[in-house]
């Protein structure tokens, strides 16, 4: 039988838990209160059947964490996570990035990673939706779809021997950000969901990279006009905008903030709850401490009420 | 001078007896912006490091194909010390102090994971009251392990000096100045692992075990507590 040699602390919690005959060799996905946690250089485990994952090394036979984090094992892989690093790309995900710099058929783009992604001049739609090669035409006038600066959602394509991610807007959804604003997190807080392009029924369409930037914008339908327009995929124009628009749009930054600064996951029904929360409060307020810490308290009181309804 | 070190009680001169380290306090991630940052004050000594990376470097060709790169920049406050001094950006001592702190996380960050990516160390010390070279190194290892970066092991930095015929922990300014000699190191406290011996004035071979001994006793000590400021800050993002 296997099993991981557990510091004294966490073996003292797990003493409970071991009575119900689930300490065994299958999958440990771990409850929020039996996780190992090990920091740098702790030994995880001795035994040399167990393969090494990421945020780990070994040294003489011995499995040693590199990363403080919570043990991980997947039958053989043991790998670490570590609670809080720079964002690491999985294929499929949404990402939110800004334009950093142009190169020959590709545009840099900053998406918080270890390195800039690559999004190929092969990888967007044209305008006016036209299907065709790439000419040194377009080549020439790539500043005109994506300047330096440019806010860009997109999908991570494929990854470069390297590490370096190749991304792709080949996709309506995707594409240039306008009528909105920014609000950065950490990647951990954002969890890969079905969904990442949230419909607020206030009118606020949110983007939720997984790479920890999130896009809030003013909600614009998506028709199928849109995509033969020769204009409006790579318009730097924003569309007019209201008052109390402005005012919705700033509340959900600053409640998407909030919920980043008191260390919450963020998803749709977080922010959906939190935004209901926050309503007692006006706009600006929601950046002090114990406003916030008071919303994220009724939002989780809101959404267990609505779990057992 | 050096008699003055030592009272004749054996108690220093900030009360401490010779193998007592100084008051630690520690705080593990407190920028947001940053990947990742700490603060320690060892007694009266003040510092801040911030840490940003691994990411793309700034300049194309500070970049390497197989590994990270670390840049290290170390700064001293003009209000740190009793007396108001400014410093350059190009100050030499400075400049060297950095490169001494990026050279003893070299070897120990596992660079070749990052290859083409730097990591950027911001140390900056707030107040100075002796020992700010093991104090810069004790809060970037902090920030290091808080921004998610895998070493092999902690840094762990102490010094230790030489004074009335003892060997003294943890010098404070008026021991540093009074031209004590003092040994500053950094180790890896699981391996027992010297990363940096720095020592820039003259001491007798017959005493330099006596004080590499108190220096890694003190390393070791340090250690724990900055384990248990690691454990207290590690976090993962709770539901809602």
């Amino acid at each position: 039988m296997l099993e991981i040699s557990l510091p004294p602390r966490a073996q003292a919690r797990r003493a409970g838990t071991a009575a119900d005959g689930d300490d065994d060799d299958d999958v440990d996905m771990g409850g929020a209160g039996d996780r190992q946690l090990v920091t740098p250089g702790e030994t995880i485990t001795t035994d040399p059947a167990f393969m090494r994952g990421h945020g780990t090394f070994t040294h003489e036979q011995a499995l040693v964490a590199s990363v403080a984090g919570v043990v991980e094992r997947v039958n053989k892989l043991v790998s670490v996570r570590p609670l809080k690093s720079r964002y690491n790309g999985e294929i499929g995900d949404v990402v939110v990035g800004r334009i950093t710099e142009l190169g020959p058929k590709r545009w840099k783009v900053d998406i918080k990673g270890r390195q800039d992604a690559v999004l190929l001049l092969s990888s967007i739609n044209l305008p006016g939706g036209v299907q065709r090669r790439k000419s040194e035409s377009d080549e020439l006038q790539m500043r005109s779809f994506f300047a330096e600066g440019d806010l860009v959602s997109a999908e991570v394509q494929s990854f470069f021997q390297d590490g370096g991610a190749s991304l792709q807007t080949r996709n309506i959804k995707y594409g240039k950000l306008r009528n909105g604003s920014l609000v950065m997190v950490h990647s951990a807080q954002i969890k890969r969901s079905k969904s990442h392009f949230i419909v607020l029924s206030c009118g606020v369409d949110v983007v939720l990279g997984v790479n920890g930037y999130v896009w809030v914008s003013k909600h614009v339908p998506i028709t199928p006009e849109m995509e033969s327009d020769p204009e409006g995929l790579y318009s730097n124009q924003n569309e007019p905008m209201t008052e109390s628009e402005r005012e919705t749009i700033a509340r959900v930054c600053n409640v998407i903030a909030a919920l980043g600064r008191q260390n919450c996951e963020i998803h749709e029904s977080a922010i959906v709850y939190a935004y209901d929360a926050s309503l007692d409060y006006a706009v600006k307020e929601l950046l002090k401490v114990p406003v916030q810490e008071a919303i994220v308290s009724q939002a989780s009181a809101l959404l267990r009420q609505a779990a057992t309804q | 001078m050096s008699r003055e070190l030592l009272a004749p009680e054996g108690l220093r001169v900030d009360g401490r007896r010779p193998p007592e380290l100084r008051r630690l306090l520690t705080r593990v991630g407190l920028f947001a912006v940053a990947d990742g940052s700490a603060y320690v004050e060892l007694g009266n000594t003040k510092c801040l490091a911030a840490v940003y990376g691994p990411k793309e470097p700034r300049t194309q060709s500070a970049q390497l194909h197989d590994r990270a790169v670390i840049n290290v920049e170390y700064n001293v406050a003009s209000f740190s010390s009793g007396e108001r001094k400014s410093r350059t950006r190009r100050d030499k001592r400075l400049l060297e102090i950095a490169s001494v702190i990026k050279r003893t996380f070299e070897p120990v960050v596992m660079t070749a994971t990052f290859p083409r990516s730097e990591i950027d160390i911001y140390i900056q010390i707030l107040q100075l009251d002796g020992g700010a070279l093991h104090a810069a190194i004790n809060a970037s290892c902090l920030a290091m392990i808080d921004a998610g970066i895998p070493m092999s092991d902690y840094v762990v930095a102490c010094s230790a000096g030489f004074a009335s015929g003892t060997a003294l922990l943890d010098l404070n300014y008026i021991e540093e100045s009074a031209e004590t000699p003092a040994l500053t190191v950094a180790m890896l406290p699981k391996s027992g692992k010297l990363t940096m011996l720095n020592m820039e004035s003259r001491l007798h071979l017959d005493h330099f075990k006596d004080v590499l001994d108190l220096a890694t006793e003190g390393c070791k000590s340090l250690a724990e507590s900055l384990d248990e400021a690691v454990r207290k800050a590690c976090k993962t993002p709770r539901p809602i």
